[in-house]
């Protein structure tokens, strides 16, 4: 069960995440989830929407290069060491992360965090065995 | 001394014609009889060696362009055994693969005889301590100055280019007296000189700069910061290296050294020459040349000539500066670089050439060359890490190809502006 996630390419110049951040708005995008890694020379932009596929099709459309990323979300309590626990299972079974935020909603008490790793799967399998609860795009949809 | 051959350099006119005639003639017969690129092209035009008989015949001949020596690569034009090559050197070409020229040992003295001629006509003597900041190796910067200053018996530094520290070094403890670079590397030194602090110190007193395109402006900077005189030398490998032509103490043209290089002006739509004092390109014939003859050589820079006599008592014709180029070679660092090289290593690594432009400025008097790449779906990626040796694996590669380091940055599609569908592919700031 995994979540797609849309990855844009910034370019380092003044302006450049406001207009694909305008994109969205006028696409009436909702957010779920953002996070921007920055280099000194570039930066990507992640996102988790609720209609991916119509995301990028926005994205293409503007001729942004933009990407879907297969992620694994994960729900956990919101309280401290909560994370540590989700990345010490991870790192227990040997599975590197590449990157990872975390969310919260109004919705409910938990909080919310996107693991990108190699093999989702088997990452899932070993985040279900050690008690975490792994959430799917229908979710997303409803958080 | 004044002139190193006085004999050459203050020669009548007519005189000239006539040494360069019985000469061509020679070298039509060289070219014919042992390159076949050469006879081929003689024969397609129905001209035998013995039909041109003076240089006013000259416009007679099959042009000669950098794809010829490109497509012949490494030694097709070479019109002697490679017993009797002594010397290699080779330059950028268009698609990455370089061009190639060779040298007997009679051309290697032909070489050192201009060269000798153009630092004496820059004012250096046999007294001076000769500092050779071109960078040594296949570009003919470096050795073609050297020879020069071996020649005149100059005290000869092969200094090479890099490591400014130390060049300031030998500037103040060899007592550097005469300076040999590209005229971005002489300010650049300049403004280490004055960082330094050391201005008193040194000797310099003459510059003799070339490779690379430079205004009257810089010149006036570099002799400000270095306190000294500087002369504008031209060369290209294909003819020889440095030495082709340089200016004297008048500075208004470069004498071509006309007994071995004849010059002519062509107007690029039609290929005939045009008057003097009309802009256009620069047309090389090699009369004395024995490894690799060139007969009517395109170098697709764009000037002007002036065979009118000189207040210097020189008569050999003078190239005025080279104000542009009817191809899209740029010469960054004194290197040749084309934008096709790098689509090239584009091609390699992407599959398809995503658009991409070239943006060459002047930073702190150093050339530098920034490659734009616009992303694609294919390049792009979620990792940051997989982007950034992506960056760097083009930067690799381009300066393997270039011979030069480039920074390469990664844009938004559609940035680079184009034009009927193609991308401009070169800003130049300088």
């Amino acid at each position: 069960m995994v979540i797609e996630q849309i990855s844009v390419f910034v370019e380092n110049k003044q302006g450049a995440l406001s207009e694909i951040l305008a994109i969205l708005a006028e696409g009436q995008v909702d957010l779920r989830a953002i996070s921007i890694a920055d280099t000194s020379d570039f930066g990507i932009l992640r996102m988790i929407v609720p209609d991916s596929n119509n995301a990028l099709a926005l994205f293409k459309a503007k001729g942004v290069t933009a990407s879907k990323t297969e992620v694994t979300g994960c729900k956990l309590p919101d309280e401290p060491g909560a994370l540590y626990r989700v990345l010490k299972t991870l790192c227990d079974a040997g599975i590197s992360v590449e990157y990872i935020y975390a969310f919260i909603t109004r919705r409910d008490e938990d909080a919310y965090v996107i693991v990108r790793v190699e093999d989702n799967a088997k990452a899932q399998d070993v985040l279900r065995a050690a008690g975490h609860v792994i959430i799917g795009p229908e979710d997303v949809k409803s958080l | 001394m004044k002139y190193w051959n006085p004999e050459i350099e203050t020669m009548s006119r007519d005189a000239l014609t006539a040494l360069q005639s019985e000469r061509l003639q020679k070298a039509l017969r060289h070219a014919y009889e042992n390159c076949k690129p050469y006879r081929a092209k003689m024969e397609s035009a129905g001209l035998q060696p013995g039909d041109i008989k003076s240089v006013e015949e000259l416009w007679k001949l099959p042009m000669t362009v950098k794809n010829d020596l490109r497509d012949t690569y490494p030694y097709g034009m070479f019109a002697v055994p490679m017993k009797d090559v002594v010397r290699i050197h080779a330059s950028s070409g268009t698609t990455g693969k370089q061009t190639v020229v060779g040298y007997t040992a009679g051309d290697i003295a032909i070489w050192g005889e201009c060269m000798a001629r153009c630092l004496i006509m820059a004012g250096a003597n046999s007294e001076d301590i000769l500092h050779v900041s071109y960078g040594y190796g296949l570009f003919t910067g470096g050795l073609g100055g050297h020879i020069g200053g071996e020649t005149i018996g100059a005290a000869t530094i092969p200094a090479s280019t890099g490591n400014t520290k130390r060049q300031l070094q030998m500037f103040t403890d060899f007592g550097s007296t005469v300076l040999l670079c590209t005229p971005s590397y002489a300010m650049h030194l300049g403004d280490a000189v004055h960082e330094a602090g050391i201005r008193d110190q040194i000797k310099l007193r003459v510059g003799v700069f070339g490779a690379e395109p430079w205004t009257e402006e810089m010149r006036d900077e570099i002799e400000n910061r270095l306190g000294i005189r500087a002369h504008d030398i031209y060369g290209l490998s294909e003819v020889m290296g440095p030495g082709v032509s340089c200016d004297c103490e008048q500075r208004n043209g470069l004498h071509v050294m006309e007994d071995h290089f004849l010059v002519e002006i062509i107007d690029p739509a039609t290929g005939k020459p045009v008057p003097d004092g009309t802009p256009g390109e620069l047309v090389f014939t090699c009369v004395t040349k024995e490894a690799l003859p060139l007969i009517r050589y395109n170098t697709r820079d764009i000037c002007t000539i002036d065979r009118s006599p000189c207040a210097c008592g020189r008569n050999l014709t003078r190239m005025g500066k080279i104000t542009g180029r009817t191809d899209d070679m740029l010469i960054i660092r004194g290197v040749n670089v084309f934008p096709s090289q790098v689509e090239s290593v584009l091609l390699g690594i992407a599959g398809v050439a995503p658009y991409y432009r070239l943006v060459v400025d002047r930073v702190n008097n150093l050339d530098t060359l920034e490659i734009q790449v616009e992303m694609t779906e294919g390049l792009f990626s979620d990792e940051e890490r997989r982007i950034e040796s992506l960056v760097r694996r083009i930067e690799k590669e381009v300066l393997s190809a270039l011979g030069i380091s480039a920074k390469v940055t990664m844009v938004s599609h559609g940035t680079i502006e184009r034009f009927e569908g193609k991308a401009k592919r070169v800003l130049d700031r300088r």
